[in-house]
């Protein structure tokens, strides 16, 4: 701890409670609450109720949570293979002398673009290139994976770059000197010894596509609604409370995930 | 087929410097070569050369009668053991050491055995089930041998093996390597290292390098007892060097002659003499140099005295004394003409 007195100590959790409850907790409680009740129009809010929650397990609610972790789950493991795929590529490009080098700054470039460009501008331009033949893809559930796709890949590609230039190269040179070919080493040391951050990485595109809404709302068929497309339609309408449990069940949905991927422990991340 | 290393004229550079400047240098089938320099001669760039892990500007590497310049490292047929051991981590050590069997797709039913066998040789048999992480710096490293010798290459090229363990375990590895070395007595060693005592335990013959070149090579006896650049003399066994002059029947150094084997320098001609510190006497003896003692270190059974003599400092280790010398004294040191070795001036650029 760097804080050694009792008062520094006691002052530094009381900061911490000033910023991290109003700021995080609070809103997060505030939904929760609400998701049970029938009525709010006091401090505090009345009427306790789970109709809501039987609600949003069913019909519509249930068809959008489904929907949701379809899309994450695809759109995370296309975004995962595609993101090592180019983080090796330009592990490998950049250590082939300046040219590799400069090939691989315009990768990571290439790829850190729908980060820094904003994602409702993505989604617009993800509509536009594929409402026209020869690829036709507006109006199918196909044109929302494509996007999310498309968004969760510059993280995947930016967490697996940051491992890969971790691996120390010894491992592959060892595997090398005994007669293992690139695809092997690939196979049997490299990808074994990036597990832990290909973890991390899939739970961190799963949580992003699953809140994902600003270029959602510019592509949903009307057979391929998310969930944060249908908590932000309902609230819309006024139906505060239902939007609330939607989004509890959103929540839960997502942290259970990303708790089942940490669950996956690797014999790497013992090192 | 012949195993053994073949340097011929090999040059690495990386942008536009010089690691490793033309090479020749040929390890018999059999035979352990060391590599001996400090860090940045060029040493390990060469090991890494034979690996395949840097492409020569110029030049081949051979390893028996094959051409190996071009290929790729994963197609050389060499067992490599790195300082930092690289055994991964995610595997066994069994798994570790059949990793190169099952990459090269060695038969089924032969890896156990083979395993057994380089683990026993190693003596890590009561260690397969266990992972890297599990183990000391020393069994990592006998299971990183293991793992090498488990393909049965005829070439193993060792980087610095040993210099990532503690004194006294390096010191039972080595007679270890030996030992090892006796059992397969047709693996060719390539023995990289910045120690010169694992160099003079271990190899047949020593290659001394700096600054990128090959300065001295021989055998360690050779090397130590006739070294022939004044690098070599002091890089192996920290050799006292005195600029001197040559006279009809030996040699003066600041006034003082000395007595020594003239060789074939000419009378007149500057030279330098050469003087293992242990090979130094405190008090009256023939070829005395006074001085006075800058210095002295009590290593246990010995006692290093520095003393200034003639404008330099003379080391000299002597068996341990009762009484430690005082600083400042007058003291007189003595060598046997025998002990000393004289360089002829010019040839200390090594070649």
């Amino acid at each position: 701890m760097l804080v050694h007195s009792r008062t520094g100590r006691w002052t530094a959790w009381a900061g911490f409670a000033v910023l991290f409850v109003p700021l995080f907790a609070l809103p997060l409680l505030v939904i929760v609450a609400a998701s049970f009740s029938t009525n709010w129009s006091g401090a505090f809010p009345s009427g306790p109720t789970t109709a809501h929650y039987a609600a949003a397990v069913r019909g519509e609610s249930l068809q959008a949570l489904t929907t949701s972790l379809v899309t994450a789950v695809t759109a995370s493991l296309i975004a995962l293979t595609a993101g090592t795929w180019a983080a090796l590529a330009g592990a490998a490009l950049g250590a082939g002398g300046p040219w590799g080098r400069r090939a691989k700054r315009f990768l990571d470039a290439l790829f850190m673009l729908p980060v820094a460009v904003p994602s409702v501008v993505v989604g617009l331009a993800v509509l536009v290139a594929y409402s026209q033949p020869p690829v036709l893809l507006n109006g199918t559930r196909w044109i929302v994976i494509l996007a999310h796709t498309v968004l969760v890949t510059a993280f995947a590609h930016q967490s697996v770059s940051a491992a890969v230039v971790r691996l120390d190269p010894m491992y592959e040179q060892a595997a090398a000197s005994l007669g293992a070919r690139p695809s092997y080493v690939l196979l049997r040391v490299k990808l074994p010894l990036l597990l832990p951050s290909l973890n991390a990485a899939a739970g961190l595109c799963f949580a992003l596509s699953m809140g994902e809404l600003s270029a959602t709302m510019m592509l949903y068929p009307p057979d391929w609604t998310p969930l944060p497309v249908l908590i932000f339609t309902r609230t819309d309408r006024g139906a505060l409370f239902t939007g609330s449990a939607l989004a509890v069940v959103l929540m839960a949905a997502t942290l259970l995930a990303l708790l089942a991927v940490s669950r996956i422990r690797t014999k790497a991340s013992y090192r | 087929m012949t195993s053994g290393i073949r340097f011929d004229a090999v040059s690495v550079a990386y942008g536009g410097t010089t690691v490793l400047d033309r090479l020749d240098l040929t390890v018999e089938p059999g035979e352990v070569m060391a590599l001996l320099g400090p860090s940045g001669s060029g040493k390990t760039t060469a090991l890494r050369a034979v690996a395949g892990f840097v492409r020569p500007v110029s030049g081949r590497v051979l390893i028996g009668d094959r051409d190996v310049t071009a290929l790729p490292p994963y197609r050389r047929g060499i067992g490599m053991v790195v300082q930092q051991y690289a055994l991964f981590p995610h595997l066994r050590v069994e798994a570790n050491v059949a990793f190169g069997l099952k990459a090269r797709k060695a038969p089924k039913d032969e890896i156990p055995g083979r395993v057994a066998e380089a683990l026993e040789m190693t003596g890590m048999a009561a260690y397969a089930h266990r992972y890297p992480r599990e183990l000391s710096g020393g069994q990592q490293q006998r299971v990183a041998i293991a793992r090498a010798l488990a393909i049965r290459p005829k070439v193993l090229l060792l980087d610095e093996p040993l210099s990532a363990l503690d004194a006294q375990l390096r010191s039972g590895m080595l007679a270890e390597l030996a030992r090892l070395h006796r059992e397969l007595p047709d693996v060719s060693i390539l023995y990289v290292t910045h120690d010169q005592v694992e160099a003079l335990t271990l190899a047949d013959r020593i290659a001394v390098m700096d600054k990128a070149r090959l300065q001295d090579c021989g055998t360690p006896r050779d090397l130590y007892r006739r070294p022939r650049t004044e690098f070599t003399a002091s890089f192996v066994g920290n050799a006292n060097l005195l600029p001197v002059t040559v006279t009809a029947d030996g040699v003066t150094f600041d006034g003082t002659d000395l007595k020594v084997a003239p060789g074939d320098a000419a009378p007149g001609a500057g030279a330098t003499l050469c003087v293992r510190p242990h090979l130094v006497g405190l008090g009256e003896g023939p070829n005395a140099l006074r001085g006075r003692i800058t210095e002295v270190q009590w290593r246990g059974s010995t006692h290093r005295l520095y003393v200034e003599t003639g404008g330099h400092r003379v080391k000299a280790d002597v068996r341990e004394l009762r009484e430690t010398p005082l600083l400042g004294s007058e003291v007189t040191l003595h060598f046997a003409p025998e002990d000393a070795v004289l360089l002829a001036a010019g040839v200390n650029d090594g070649h």
